[in-house]
């Protein structure tokens, strides 16, 4: 009996220890977005934040207009190439994706995922800073578009496999040619999915800083020019933070507490979206 | 009239378009594995010069002197794996406690919060975890981790002091926060594969639930779990800007956890820009090429082991 009682014991210890540290899990969450919004909020407080370019230390209305520009036209041209390029070949592993060709596909895009970031920085300083002799907002669009291309790959493929196969036989049934059930009845159907892969592929693309240090590079001054260096709201975050002067750490702060609003807004509207999917892809 | 109507029979509706709409796509679909071999390929062109300058000796040797051209990749090497090494050894256990935790049946509201909330762990930019773990994390650490740790277990040599805020310990602990999410959530979904009557046949055996966990549940994943690990690994492994944040950037190998270090990808990122010449950037292109084969090969090692465990459940 005493030894029963000591099972019980060991198991509740143990169950108790699950949720301690469960709960020891959530804390870094709490943490890292409590500290950016008592930090951050200084610097987001004045207007000028948002208006201005970055003055030098110690001129007062210093902003990062300029980095919100830069991070959007970059993530912007980015996702130019990588979401057509993913949405297609999502959709044709969700429709042709039972051959060795398709496996192929499937592996490289899962491996391409983990590939660190840094690496995917120099190739891009490679094939496009080096022939062009100058730093560009568009080497550091090839280089997120890489990053971006497999997280849309794989979200449109599972999205595309959850409509149920009844109506794609209902329109080849109507004698619809391939393509057309495939463009015109199954996309649209699993656009909410789609547009999930999109947007996690985004939001993953416009935290980035490690691909952007040597082809971004970064720009104090206000440029739209996609041939030239370009801001962006990581690499403000990065420079200042580790400079000496606190009105740049406040600056700093005030860029992650952007960033993190921004990535967190599409993020969970992306998982609105899917779980509005999924409860239409039951109901069809 | 009958061979021409048999004619008509035989050719489908649309053959060509059909054919075509399947030739394109699969000609799009080629863009990931494309992109991931001229990766690779272009990087190890480019670090050709280092590579046959100076040979494989460069992965052994730990002297990094631009001046003399003189380069060696051994420090970098061992602050990745050692940081990622403390990472994986901090976040398995509470990753693991959060698996279970999630893949338990019921109250599924309280459980989808948690691992919602768990989710959106991963998609914090890198560069908010440096700045938090420079200014928050790295003088927690140093007061109420680092120091009590050295001044009572300073003998051994590895934990030995003097403790720095800039340390492999440092980065290894936001390393372990950024890891835990995929950590949590593919051994999740592995633990969740192990059949129910697997679990149930335990329960009626009359096991405790820590006994049909810890001798049922766990040893039947334990492919898939070693699997989502590797994963992280691969993660640590590559994560390049919070690590280069706080790990102090010394080109030595320490004795201790708690002395500054220096890893492939923080070298590479705090280098790159100003490297001139040939061989300098060229050896700094071979740390990433080092970095990326490695962290490849770890990534296809475990997806094939989370892809066999999962298979091998569904049978």
């Amino acid at each position: 009996m005493s030894r029963n009682v000591w099972r019980r014991f060991k198991s509740n210890a143990a169950i108790s220890g699950v949720y301690a540290l469960t709960g020891l899990a959530l804390v870094p969450l709490a943490l890292v977005l409590w500290y950016t919004i008592v930090n951050g909020l200084p610097a987001v407080r004045h207007p000028e934040f948002f208006l201005n370019v970055e003055r030098p230390v110690g001129f007062p209305g210093s902003g990062i207009s300029h980095a919100i520009v830069g991070t959007a036209m970059m993530v912007g041209m980015a996702s130019l190439v990588a979401i057509p390029v993913g949405v297609i070949s999502g959709v044709y592993l969700a429709e042709y994706g039972h051959g060795r060709w398709a496996s192929w596909v499937r592996l490289a895009s899962d491996v391409l995922v983990g590939a660190p970031s840094i690496a995917i920085g120099l190739f891009a300083y490679a094939i496009l800073v080096v022939p062009l002799h100058h730093y560009s907002a568009v080497s550091a669009s090839a280089a997120l578009s890489i990053l971006m291309l497999p997280v849309v790959i794989r979200t449109t493929e599972s999205a595309v496999g959850l409509i149920p196969g009844g109506l794609r036989e209902s329109g080849l049934a109507l004698g619809l040619p391939r393509w057309r059930v495939s463009l015109q009845l199954i996309l649209p159907a699993a656009a909410p999915g789609v547009i999930t892969g999109a947007l996690l592929a985004v939001a993953r693309a416009a935290g980035e800083t490690a691909p952007l240090l040597f082809t971004a590079f970064g720009n104090p001054l206000w440029s739209v020019d996609p041939t030239h260096a370009m801001s962006a709201l990581p690499l403000i975050v990065f420079r200042d933070a580790l400079t000496p002067y606190t009105e740049l750490h406040d600056q700093a702060w005030g860029a992650a507490l952007v960033l993190v609003t921004m990535v967190l807004i599409i993020n969970l509207a992306s998982r609105w979206v899917l779980r509005r999917q999924i409860r239409l892809a039951g109901q069809l | 009239m009958a061979a021409a109507v048999q004619n008509k029979l035989k050719r489908p509706a649309v053959p060509k378009l059909a054919d075509n709409y399947r030739r394109l796509t699969a000609l799009v679909s080629c863009a990931a594995p494309a992109a991931l071999i001229v990766l690779v390929l272009t990087l190890l062109q480019q670090a050709l010069p280092a590579i046959t300058h100076y040979g494989p000796n460069f992965l052994v040797r730990s002297v990094w002197n631009p001046v003399t051209l003189d380069f060696g990749a051994l420090p970098y090497i061992y602050g990745t794996v050692v940081t990622s090494g403390v990472a994986i050894a901090i976040a398995l256990p509470v990753g693991l406690a959060v698996s279970l935790f999630l893949a338990e049946p019921g109250a599924q509201g309280l459980r989808a919060a948690i691992g919602t909330s768990i989710e959106l762990l991963a998609a914090i930019p890198s560069v908010v975890f440096g700045i938090w773990a420079l200014y928050v994390l790295a003088p927690f650490s140093l007061h109420n981790l680092e120091t009590p740790i050295t001044q009572h277990l300073g003998f051994i040599g590895f934990l030995s002091g003097p403790p720095r805020q800039a340390s492999l310990f440092t980065a290894s602990l936001v390393l372990a926060v950024m890891i835990l999410p995929t950590l949590s959530a593919v051994s999740r979904d592995v633990i969740r594969a192990v059949p129910r009557g697997l679990r149930e046949s335990s329960v009626a055996l009359g096991a405790t639930w820590w006994e049909t966990n810890w001798r049922v549940v766990l040893p039947a994943a334990r492919a898939g779990i070693f699997g989502a690990t590797v994963l992280a690994l691969g993660r640590a492994l590559g994560e390049t800007i919070a690590v280069t944040m706080v790990i102090g950037n010394r080109d030595e190998i320490p004795k201790s956890i708690f002395s500054p270090a220096y890893t492939l990808a923080s070298k590479v990122a705090n280098e790159f820009s100003e490297a001139t010449g040939t061989l300098y950037p060229s050896a700094l292109i071979e740390l990433g090429l080092v970095l990326i084969l490695v962290t490849l090969t770890v990534n296809l090692v475990a997806l094939l082991l989370v892809r066999s465990t999962q298979a091998r459940m569904a049978v």
